[in-house]
């Protein structure tokens, strides 16, 4: 108990550092992956083959190789970045190829005579897309979308071992002072559980106020 | 397109100009990227001889192989530990007995909701175990609770039909698990149990963090190498195919096996899943 009273400080730092890296990440990845979904949903052949390409590269890149490369490797190319901000790229570059496996999916699912019915209706692609396909994606995205990002949060903590200030990170300043270790990895299990539980509540939430009612 | 979506109707002559053009337009678009990214490399010199020399040695091809081997290692325990500890926990999940089922949702829940990475470096740091066994501890223990979920999902999404035909046949419960649920489930889970060791496979790198001598290790200390004047990129541009490759072979192979059991009538009582990533929301969710 010691530990956390006398390091909240520290706790609350590196707590900060992953919930900013969490959100930062988060926001970046539903971007990309909105882009590289419409990509690989378009009837444009080329833009099609650059979203397959960009979500099976990353899909199957370990992310330390990616950290790896982002952190000790664009500094080569004169692109000198904080590392906080290096890692939230190499964080929401590889979650977006996730993201956007599941909002394709999730268009896939909205069948297609609801398309013809908004067309047949004379809407436009804008009208379509806006006020039919997408608010029907919205729905069945929900889950999957919430497991990716717990799974971001969780991948954070790869940041902490490339310096990046974050709450896995907190253990090294602990065992220099001379804390107890175990302690001090609980309160670090304590930290990420608040984290994953609460964006697993978040989307719970958001799944019952919006979900598909099956 | 070959596939119909709600998006839009099949492209008259106007529309597929039009399309036509578009493709055009970003293809030259992705094309001068490409060009950009080349300029960099060439203008920042990562293709001069020096910087690609140490690959033509020996000693420096035999550290690459026997960091590979020794991530390939690291991988071959994960798996066989993982899907043991899968079935064990999936069995106390499935148990009658509800203190077992408590003990093992409360294990699956807690080491699925934790980053692997955090498991590894407590058992690296805090009982101070070697990096290989700290390393196969992490990845067993994260991997072992996400199986553990896909079997139990798997054996309860056989039809029930199976389950109570084999209960009146007189079967008693370990009966009707090992000839009538398991065998169906497990099949039907194939895709699924495969992807998830890819996941398997792509953490096996986080024993960089933590000094294990593997593939991406062997390449750091390449990379490091001032003789060679610091051939940081030509070493990513060797490494990442390499995983990529590795991790897309299994995958591919996962995909190929899903295909299969969908047409296969072994697994006719059971949906088969397709293949994804085992990133599943802790608590309660779409998958209970």
């Amino acid at each position: 108990m010691n530990v956390l009273i006398d390091n909240l400080a520290l706790y609350g730092e590196g707590l900060l550092g992953t919930v900013e890296l969490t959100v930062y990440g988060s926001l970046l990845a539903l971007a990309l992956g909105f882009v590289m979904a419409s990509f690989r949903v378009a009837p444009v052949g080329s833009l099609r083959a650059f979203g397959t390409v960009w979500v099976t590269v990353l899909r199957n890149t370990p992310l330390t190789l990616l950290f790896f490369a982002v952190m000790l490797g664009l500094p080569r190319f004169g692109i000198v970045l904080p590392f906080q901000l290096f890692a939230i790229l190499a964080l929401g570059c590889y979650t977006s190829a996730f993201i956007c496996e599941a909002l394709r999916a999730g268009i896939n699912t909205v069948p297609t005579g609801q398309g013809e019915a908004a067309r047949s209706l004379g809407m436009t692609f804008v009208q379509t897309l806006g006020d039919v396909v997408l608010p029907q994606a919205f729905r069945s995205v929900i889950p999957p979308i919430g497991s990716t990002l717990i799974a971001l949060a969780k991948n954070s903590a790869i940041a902490g071992a490339f310096s990046v200030t974050e709450l896995l990170g907190t253990y090294k300043t602990l065992n220099e002072l001379g804390y107890s270790i175990i302690w001090s990895f609980i309160w670090i299990a304590v930290g990420y559980l608040i984290v994953t539980l609460s964006i697993s509540a978040i989307f719970n939430l958001l799944e019952k106020r919006y979900g598909v009612a099956r | 397109m070959t596939t119909s979506t709600a998006l839009y109707d099949i492209p008259g002559p106007l529309a597929r100009r039009r399309h036509r053009l578009y493709g055009v337009l970003a293809t030259i678009v992705i094309l001068a990227v490409v060009a950009w990214v080349l300029y960099l490399l060439f203008d920042t010199g990562q293709f001069t001889a020096a910087k690609w020399t140490p690959f033509a040695y020996e000693g420096i091809q035999e550290m690459l192989l026997r960091g590979l081997g020794n991530t390939l290692k690291a991988f071959a325990y994960a798996a066989v530990l993982s899907l043991a500890l899968g079935g064990v926990l999936a069995c106390g999940r499935l148990s009658v007995h509800r203190p077992l089922r408590w003990a093992a949702t409360i294990v699956v829940e807690f080491f699925r909701a934790m980053p692997v990475l955090v498991m590894i470096f407590f058992v690296f740091v805090a009982l101070k175990v070697q990096p290989l066994p700290a390393l196969v501890t992490g990845l067993t223990l994260y991997n072992g609770s996400v199986l553990a979920e896909v079997f139990r999902t798997g054996v309860n999404s056989v039809e029930r039909g199976q389950r109570e035909a084999a209960y009146s046949l007189g079967m008693h419960k370990t009966q009707v698990m090992t000839y009538v649920l398991v065998p169906q489930a497990l099949r039907a889970m194939l895709p699924t149990i495969i992807s998830q060791l890819v996941v398997a496979l792509k953490d096996t790198s986080l024993g960089f963090l933590i000094t294990y001598e593997e593939f991406l290790h062997a390449g750091k200390l390449i990379a490091g190498n001032l003789d060679y004047d610091l051939p940081f990129i030509p070493v990513v541009m060797i490494i990442s195919p390499v995983y990529i490759g590795m991790c897309m072979l299994l995958s591919w192979f996962a995909n190929w096996v899903a295909k299969r059991q969908r047409h296969s009538p072994k697994t006719e009582a059971v949906e088969v899943a397709p293949p994804e990533p085992g990133t599943l929301m802790p608590g309660a969710g779409p998958h209970p």
